[in-house]
């Protein structure tokens, strides 16, 4: 498994003082939550700087980190010292320690896979299991028609010694018709397994759409950029555009200008508020590549020796 | 084949679109406690329909909302008028990224 330099990530020296390492933790925290964030790897960024702060902040942990050496490089090939199972024995807990189920291998490999609570006595112990997030990606058609996707995921799961191991497993999971991108698919009941007598948690899917080549999608308004021939633009035209829907039969006004938008009414994403497909003009030109198609935009200068495509430019 | 096919349907809600929730509900969704959702209300954070708590209405966007400023609490150690502030400005960032993306495109 990968060597992880939790010094290095969070920008600190190995002789970083308790409080050093506090600073530095809120200071990135602020920057990757992913709530904050739009970085695109923020949330593994906040993951691994919260591993890392989970061990430095520990004065035992960060012993037993420290005491592997300075000669790692982040990224070696990392074998864990001997010793038996989990390496280190610590005691645990402390504020806003709740599970570490979601930490690297590495991670476990010195100081063991816990999950959140710990056994009572008795085993009296009842709660609730936490909720599980994943991401979902779809079409922007799936939106318009619902769909049925297998979602396959790791979730924790503990064994008879009270190790956690990550178990793959499948879910069909039908996507509702008319869900945006943003928007969070739950179902109740699939998220981590309760302590005790306690109900599973949820699980939430978030929703992205896959990128489309001809599509943009603004909240439930659908953009279509459609190119047309300058007569099309001067005279008008009925043209057949593909929605996501099916085909729709749209008239462009004579006079139309590049840039224009024309709204499908009730033609985006589907819904008890259903949005708008917008048709957005563009004018392709034909190209003058031969001499009678220079004589024709020749001719075409001559005929409108008072346009003037730039009025407000002042010239 | 396939054998995703033998898989039994889930049945699914979305969450943003989810209406009439109860305070119980909102806390097993957000996994608190219903002093901490109360707190989150008085604060202006979310604004459920109704008077009292027994009567307050939330709304699944009232759940993302309050998920998110609790972690915004618990993960960079903000309390609860930093959060609603932090959220706001979340806010404004997003209408303003959005009027940016507008001006781009036309």
């Amino acid at each position: 498994m990968e060597f992880k330099d939790y010094y290095t990530l969070m920008g600190l020296a190995r002789d970083a003082s308790q409080g050093e390492i506090k600073r530095a933790y809120r200071q990135l925290a602020r920057k990757y939550h992913p709530d904050v964030s739009k970085d695109p790897d923020a949330e593994s960024r906040f993951k691994e700087l919260g591993e890392a702060y989970a061990v430095l902040k520990d004065l035992e942990k960060r012993a037993a980190y420290d005491a592997l050496g300075s000669g790692w490089k982040a990224g070696q090939d990392f074998r864990p010292p001997p010793g038996g199972n989990g390496s280190f024995e610590f005691s645990g807990g402390g504020e806003g320690d709740d599970g570490n189920a979601d930490f690297s291998d590495f991670f476990a490999s010195l100081y063991g896979r816990r999950s959140g609570h710990s056994q009572t006595a008795g085993g009296a112990y009842h709660a609730r299991g936490q909720d599980h997030h994943a991401q979902v990606s779809i079409d922007l058609e799936d939106a318009y028609r619902g769909a049925t996707r297998a979602i396959s995921l790791q979730t924790p799961e503990v064994d008879e010694h009270g190790r956690v191991h990550l178990r793959r497993h499948t879910l069909k999971v039908v996507i509702p018709r008319g869900v945006r991108a943003g928007q969070h698919i739950r179902l109740a009941g699939q998220g981590m397994p309760g302590m005790g007598k306690g109900p599973p948690g949820d699980l939430y899917l978030e929703v992205a759409f896959h990128l489309h080549p001809h599509y943009r999608v603004e909240q439930r308004d659908v953009y279509f950029d459609l190119p047309i021939a300058p007569w099309e633009a001067a005279l008008g035209a009925t043209l057949a555009i593909p929605t996501p829907d099916g085909q729709v039969d749209l008239k462009i006004p004579a006079g139309a200008v590049a840039g224009r938008k024309l709204r499908l009414k009730g033609r985006g994403i589907p819904g008890a508020t259903p949005g708008d497909f917008y048709v957005v003009l563009q004018i392709a030109l034909p190209p003058a590549d031969s001499e009678s198609a220079r004589d024709f935009y020749a001719g075409m200068a001559a005929q409108f020796p008072s346009f003037d495509p730039r009025p407000s430019a002042g010239h | 084949m396939d054998k995703t096919r033998l898989l039994p349907q889930l049945s699914v809600t979305i969450l943003e679109e989810q209406t009439g929730l109860t305070l119980l509900e909102v806390c097993q969704a957000c996994a608190v406690r219903a002093e901490a959702i109360v707190e989150l209300v008085d604060e202006g954070v979310v604004a459920p329909l109704g008077r009292e708590p027994h009567c307050w209405r939330f709304t699944g966007l009232h759940v993302r909302r309050a998920t998110v400023a609790l972690r915004l609490q618990r993960d960079l150690g903000l309390n609860l008028a930093g959060a609603a502030l932090a959220l706001e400005l979340l806010d404004e960032v997003e209408v303003l990224r959005q009027r940016l993306h507008a001006l781009g495109d036309s």
